[in-house]
This record gives structure tokens, C-alpha cells and sequence, in this order.
């Protein structure tokens, strides 16, 4: 940003008004590289889960934005903790946050004028590096772990999917990769306009929070919707084929969302997110030979066709032998697992190199369900205890949170539990 | 110690600069005309739109036309910083706002690449503004009073070194040691007005891997830091220790020209607090000592000083912040003296990395609403 293409407009309002973006702010100054609507196909999608033309998904709504939204492409997930007890605070936060939240999925700055119009002598509100950049489909999904209860006193509102994940075999969780009394997952088609909501976020909470870990994302590895084409992860697989998407409106309601009577009624319309950090051993799995590896999946490297099938999205035959015994989709499949399902939104990831010359790359395993004591234990056991692809990975990683509903006009995060 | 050291010398790349600079400068904006003074910071040039502006607030926008990593600065008289903008990446634009009261000379210099002297050259100011400071007794008073808690800090620093050095020179190390976080401590309460007077800063209170120009020594309390913890003392030790003291009197010397306005007091407890950040808390500060919680505090401590300093205008505006930066502050000294060890801190090497996240969370708890400072007292 420089002197000269300033701003010729500035945002007054609080909140913006819909389809509000920053590209817009910049006037006639020539900041034009900013291009909307990002390639998000029409057609399937659930409306209010649909970005806009100006790629801008509505923050309010039945259901948070960000879980069942067509999976964008890029990831920052925050996992935060509380520093203090002090209710009042978490909630003059929270409001804050929702009121931030929500301008920036609008491609609004943090607070208006926050990054070049306010007092020069202070330091700006808003950090500024997506001036210029359209809202990206940016969703910010809020989520609520164990400790928030216990920190708070709300212990008789604790619902008991957030029961802590038992030990799986093969897990070598890090403390500091797991956990978390909060999480803000932000999703945007633009890396730059995930980081800076995440960012801007934290900057707020200090004093009253403390990012614990995060961790960023590229590259969806899963199809949230029928509109998108499945991409691969980092074992070269596609991953996610037989993903829940938005359209499978039953199988949602039954395995996703949240019910009245599932558990205290302020969680009701919500999920739970279960994110596991998983570690792929890159470089031992590249030596694996092709045969190899599409047993170990149970599918072909190319086309993504189950064993015994021809294309992508035959159902897989588990009758038969042509899938292995400890192939991945058949340890995964719902078959296999009483008919569970869970909507899997997971992002590859490098963190860079490990210092041994090996990438530090894998999956962020974040998936929504409406509980993990019955819809994610009982697979990773599986997984944990047979499936073969368990020597190329380690799990290091590991948290659960609550999910609320979405927010109506005027609604705050968390506000339904926080007032209940 | 600051992270743009200010480096004296270098005669020919002054030079070079004036040359430049004059061939180069226009003289049509008039003073006060409206928008900045547009610098046009190259690699070996330093092309600046004006060379004359009224007193009051100046506004420079700094292009770095160039290929390297630059700095822009505005110097007083001794070169006291006036203001000065960081870290400009080639084909960035910053801007710098100084508030320049009185009229007289002063010296712009774009530094590329960062370090040395820069491209300097002369720059007028005409006239008197009226100083924020004066518009309000209340900013008045907290200038005033500031200055008094600066003076006395400098008051104690200038005899603890002299016993510091009087130890080193006498060979007793141990007494030394003993002595030199005691003598820092009033170093770092000082360290915004220490800093400002960039030929000191690097003298008293540089690192070993510092640049510096070819043929100027290490000097300051690090150099003895290191050869009382790690090295011994060398042959130099006694005209370091000196040299020092030397030093020290002559900060003291310069406090009564000082004037401060009060967004220097509030950036001067930020930049206290970014001291700490990056200094303290990673053990870099004290690195062969290891006394780096001393420093934590002393810095802590000056920064509490200049927001009291401020209190009563921060209150006229934002009733808020007060109280929050109160509960923040005693936040960090609770948790700082949960690893006092008598007179002392615990050593820096005997921190845990929770230990460390823990200072960590505090000290950005206290910064966020101590960087608000500066913004609310100048609106």
C-alpha cells in the first residue's frame, strides 16, 4: 500500500453491507488485479452455503459457514487457548471477534478503516496485508474444546462428545501440536486472506488468549460438495470420493449435524470437528512400489476406481476379494463401520523439511460429525489396529471441539452457550 | 540495544550524497503545501522532492527504488533520531511522520542495505510549531515527568557502572559479575532516550556480531559481559571499563537539551516491550550471562513509567485502557517475580520453554494495549 493508492472511500458502517469487499474501497486507484467469483460451480451447492458472485459466503446462517461450504483451497486453522477465567472478558472478545469475523468474510478490513485511515500515530487496527483482495469465499468456523468448560465453570454444559479421544495404537501425539479450549478454522480460496483473518483474530485475544498451535493448509483433500472434482493428497491418492457432500441432505442430518436431544440444547444444530495432525512418511511411501500402494488404498492410482471396479465413483465391492482385507477403504468404509459417516474437510500440508532431509508433509485430518465417540473412535481403532497404510503415517496431532449452529443477525460466537 | 545501528564515519559516501542529493532536489513545494515529501531511496542515490519544510508534523513517503532492503531516517542535532522508518523492501513505499517543532537544520539519510552512515543530506525546517506538548499541561506534565524519571535512572547508571568498572579493573570478576546486572538495570529502564541518541547506543550496548565500521571496536557492557563469563579478561578490559563510564557521562550530559513529545514517551513503552519480545525473552540480550530477567524487568519497569507518565491524558480519552493496562502490567510483574532468586532473577538458562510461552503470553498481553498508547494520547 502506498501513499498514492490510498483509499478514495472509506467504510463507515458497522456492519458492511453485503457483497462489501476491500477490492471496492480502492476506488479508482488501480488496484484492479482483483478478481471476484472465484471458480466455485454453480448448481449443486446449498444456497446459503454458496459463495456469491463476488466469492463471498454468507457468515450467517442455519449452520456456521465452513463445513459443509464447497471445500475451498486453502487452510489456517488456530487451535486457542484461554489466559484467563474471567467470563465477561471471553465474551466482550467473542462479540468482538464475531463483529471482525464477519467483516472479513465480507472482504471488509478488521474494523473499518483499520489498516491505513485511522490515526497515523497508532498502530493500525487492522495488520492490512489483504487490502486489495477480493473476500476469497473466506469462511471462519468456531469451535469450543474442554477446557473453555472447565476454565469458565460451565462444566453442566459440556457435552459429552467432547470426552477426551482414547490412545490409538501407532499415536505419538505432541502436546503442543494437540488440543485447545477454542478454534478458529479459516478457509479461503487465497492463503494470504486465511492467514490475515487468523491473525487479526489473535491480535485481538491477547490478554485473553493464546494461539496454543496452528497449522496451514493447502490443497482441499476432500470434496464437500458434488460440484467439486476430488483432488489427491499427498500419497498421489484421489482422497474424499466418498466424502458426505452438501447435497446428501439426510445422511447430514443423520450423521453430521447435531440433534435436539443428542446433548445439552444450546450444542443442537451444531457438530463436532475431531482435526488430527498426521505425519505421512513421504519419502519411504514414494519407494513403495505402484502395485503396492493401490493395494494399500484399495483403489487405483489414476482413475481413483475401487479394486473390481471401473471408475471413480463405482461403489466399491467389499463382497469380494479384489479389495484387500486391510485395504484403507474398506477398514473406512460405512459398510465396515455399522453405516457411520463422517464429513472429512482435511488439507494436505508442508511444514517445510524436518532437518533429516525428509519432508515434514502430511494431512490435517479435520473432519465434522455429530459424535466422535460413535462416528470417529470406532474407525481410527480400525485404521489404527489394521490398515496397512498405518506404517507410512503417524498421527502427532490431535483435538476435538464442539461446534455451535450458526448464527442468527446479531448473534455472537458461542453466544447460545455462553447465555444458556 | 537497537536494531539499526547507527554507525559513524564513512566521509565519502557523505560525499557522495550531497552531490546527489543537490543535482537532484527540487525546491518548488512550498512549506506546509499539502501531502508528503516523496524520497526516492535507490541503491546510491537518495532523491528527495524538498529539502525545506514547515515546523509541525512532517510527512515524508519513502519509494525504495532500489534493489536492497532500506531505512530512511531524519536526524537532529548529534544525531538524535527524529524519526525513522524501517525496513523498506525494494519497490515498497512507507511513510514517516516526525514531529519537528523547531526550526533549523537537520540531516535526512537513506540508508540501503541498512547499515553504515546512509546517503545523507541537509534539510531545513523553518519556523516554530507549536509543540503538542504545550497544547495540553497535562502532556506537559507527562514530558516533564518522564524526563525526571529518565534523568534519575541516567543519575544511578553513571556511578553503578563506575563500580562496575572499578571491579573489572581491579581483576575481582566475581564482583563484576555480581555488579553488572544491577548497572544494566538502569541501562534498560532508559533504553527509548538511550537508543535516541544513535552514536551511543551501539557504544554502550552493542552485541558482538553487530557491523561496525572498519577499525571501530566492540565496546559496552556485552564486550565485558563476555570476557567476565566466557573469555576472561583481556589486556583492554580496564580502557573498556572506561570507556564505558565514559560513555555513561556522557548520555548523562546530553539529557538536559533533550525534549520529548508524548507519542515518543508512548512509542518509547512500546518499543520497551519489543525489547523484551525480542531480546529478552529469547536470551539473546545476555546471552553469555544469562541475566536476561533483569533486563525483563528494568525494561517492564520503564515502560510502566512512561504510560504513568501519561496516565492522567489516557484517562481524559479512553477510560478503558487505564484500567486494562494497570491488570497487565501487575500480570507481568506477578509472573516475573515468581522466578525472583533473592536480590535476583532466576538465570536464563535455567528457564523451561513453558516458562518462556508463559512470559511470552504476558508480555503480548501488556504490548497490545500499551501500542494503543500512542494513538490515544495523540488524539
Amino acid at each position: 500500500m502506498t501513499i498514492d493508492d490510498r483509499p478514495v472511500a472509506r467504510p463507515t458502517q458497522e456492519p458492511p453491507p453485503r457483497g462489501f469487499s476491500r477490492r471496492r474501497l480502492l476506488g479508482a486507484a488501480g488496484v484492479g488485479a482483483a478478481v471476484a467469483g472465484v471458480g466455485v460451480a454453480a448448481g449443486f451447492a446449498v444456497a446459503e452455503d454458496k459463495p456469491q458472485a463476488d466469492g463471498v459466503v454468507p457468515f450467517r446462517g442455519q449452520h456456521q459457514a465452513g463445513i459443509v461450504t464447497p471445500a475451498q483451497d486453502r487452510l489456517h486453522f488456530a487451535a486457542i487457548d484461554l489466559t484467563t477465567t474471567d467470563r465477561a472478558a471471553v465474551v466482550a472478545l467473542l462479540q468482538r471477534w464475531t463483529r471482525a469475523a464477519e467483516r472479513m468474510t465480507a472482504g471488509a478490513e478488521a474494523a473499518p478503516g483499520g489498516a491505513v485511515d485511522l490515526n497515523p500515530e497508532a498502530p493500525p487496527s487492522d495488520t492490512g496485508e489483504a487490502l486489495g483482495l477480493p473476500a476469497s469465499s473466506l469462511t471462519l468456523t468456531f469451535g469450543i474444546g474442554p477446557g473453555f468448560f472447565d476454565k469458565l465453570g460451565l462444566g453442566a454444559q459440556k457435552p459429552a462428545g467432547l470426552a477426551p479421544l482414547p490412545a490409538f495404537r501407532g499415536d505419538q501425539l505432541d502436546p503442543a501440536l494437540s488440543g485447545g479450549d477454542l478454534c478458529v478454522q479459516a478457509c479461503a480460496d487465497d492463503p494470504q486472506v486465511a492467514v490475515h483473518a487468523v491473525r487479526n483474530l489473535a491480535r485481538m485475544g491477547f490478554g485473553t488468549t493464546a494461539v496454543r498451535w496452528s497449522q496451514l493448509g493447502f490443497g482441499r483433500t476432500s470434496s464437500t460438495s458434488t460440484s467439486q472434482a476430488t483432488p489427491r493428497n499427498l500419497f498421489g491418492f484421489k482422497d474424499g470420493t466418498r466424502n458426505l457432500k452438501a447435497e446428501d441432505t439426510d445422511l447430514l442430518r443423520d450423521h453430521v449435524w447435531i440433534q435436539p436431544g443428542d446433548g445439552p440444547a444450546w450444542l443442537s444444530g451444531g457438530s463436532y470437528l475431531v482435526a488430527r495432525r498426521i505425519r505421512m512418511h513421504i519419502e519411504v511411501w514414494d519407494r513403495t512400489s505402484l502395485t503396492e500402494q493401490e493395494s494399500i488404498i484399495g483403489r487405483n492410482k489414476g482413475e481413483g476406481a475401487p479394486h473390481g471396479s471401473a471408475h471413480e465413483f463405482d461403489t466399491p465391492d467389499l463382497t469380494g476379494s479384489a479389495i484387500a482385507p486391510d485395504a484403507h477403504i474398506r477398514l473406512a468404509s460405512a459398510q465396515q463401520q455399522g453405516g457411520v459417516r463422517i464429513l472429512r474437510r482435511g488439507y494436505n500440508f508442508v511444514d517445510g523439511s524436518d532437518g533429516q532431509g525428509h519432508l515434514n508433509a502430511g494431512l490435517f485430518f479435520l473432519a465434522y460429525m455429530r459424535n466422535p465417540q460413535t462416528h470417529f473412535v470406532p474407525m481410527q481403532r480400525a485404521l489404527a489396529g489394521k490398515d496397512r497404510m498405518m506404517e507410512y503415517i503417524e498421527h502427532n496431532g490431535s483435538a476435538v471441539f464442539a461446534v455451535p449452529t450458526g448464527l442468527g443477525e446479531g448473534d455472537y460466537w458461542g453466544q447460545s452457550l455462553l447465555e444458556a | 540495544m537497537s536494531r539499526t545501528p547507527c554507525l559513524a564515519g564513512a566521509a565519502a559516501v557523505a560525499a557522495f550524497a550531497l552531490a546527489g542529493c543537490t543535482s537532484t532536489a527540487p525546491t518548488s513545494a512550498a512549506p506546509g503545501a499539502p501531502g508528503p515529501i516523496t524520497v526516492k531511496a535507490a541503491d546510491t542515490s537518495c532523491e528527495i522532492s524538498t529539502t525545506t519544510a514547515a515546523a509541525g508534523n512532517i510527512s515524508f513517503a519513502i519509494a525504495n527504488t532500489g534493489t536492497k532492503v532500506t531505512e530512511f531516517y531524519l536526524y537532529g542535532t548529534g544525531d538524535r533520531i527524529m524519526g525513522e522508518v524501517e525496513n523498506i523492501g525494494p519497490g515498497l513505499t512507507s511513510k514517516l511522520i516526525v514531529e519537528v517543532p523547531d526550526g533549523g537544520t537537520y540531516t535526512t539519510a537513506c540508508k540501503p542495505g541498512m547499515v553504515g552512515d546512509g546517503i545523507r543530506a541537509p534539510f531545513t525546517v523553518t519556523g516554530e510549531a507549536p509543540r503538542s506538548v504545550n497544547e495540553n499541561t497535562k502532556l506537559a506534565d507527562a514530558t516533564d515527568g518522564y524526563k525526571r524519571y529518565i534523568a534519575s535512572q541516567v543519575a544511578a547508571l553513571v556511578p553503578k557502572t563506575q563500580e562496575f568498572a572499578d571491579a573489572v579493573k581491579k581483576g575481582d570478576v566475581a564482583g563484576a559479575k555480581a555488579l553488572y546486572p544491577v548497572a544494566r538495570t538502569y541501562y534498560e529502564r532508559a533504553e527509548p532516550v538511550a537508543e535516541s541518541f544513535g552514536d551511543l547506543d551501539p557504544k554502550l550496548d552493542g552485541r558482538e556480531d553487530d557491523e561496525r565500521d572498519p577499525g571501530v571496536a566492540w565496546t559496552g557492557f556485552h564486550r565485558l559481559e563476555k570476557e567476565l563469563w566466557v573469555s576472561g579478561l583481556s589486556p583492554d578490559a580496564a580502557a573498556v571499563a572506561d570507556q564505558l563510564v565514559t560513555d555513561t557521562k556522557d548520555l548523562q550530559s546530553r539529557l538536559p537539551a533533550l525534549t520529548l513529545t508524548p507519542a515518543q514517551l508512548a512509542n518509547g513503552a512500546k518499543e520497551l516491550l519489543d525489547e523484551v519480545a525480542t531480546g529478552k525473552i529469547t536470551g539473546e540480550e545476555d546471552r553469555y550471562s544469562h541475566t536476561d530477567l533483569w533486563d525483563f524487568q528494568a525494561n517492564v519497569d520503564g515502560s510502566q513509567s512512561a504510560v504513568a507518565a501519561l496516565r492522567p491524558v489516557i484517562d481524559d480519552k479512553d477510560k478503558a485502557l487505564g484500567p486494562t493496562l494497570d491488570a497487565r502490567f501487575k500480570a507481568v510483574d506477578d509472573l516475573l517475580a515468581t522466578y525472583r532468586v533473592g536480590a535476583g532473577y532466576k538465570l536464563y538458562n535455567e528457564l523451561t520453554p513453558e516458562d518462556t510461552k508463559k512470559m511470552a503470553e504476558a508480555v503480548d498481553a501488556l504490548a497490545e494495549p500499551v501500542s494503543e498508547v500512542a494513538g490515544v494520547v495523540t488524539s
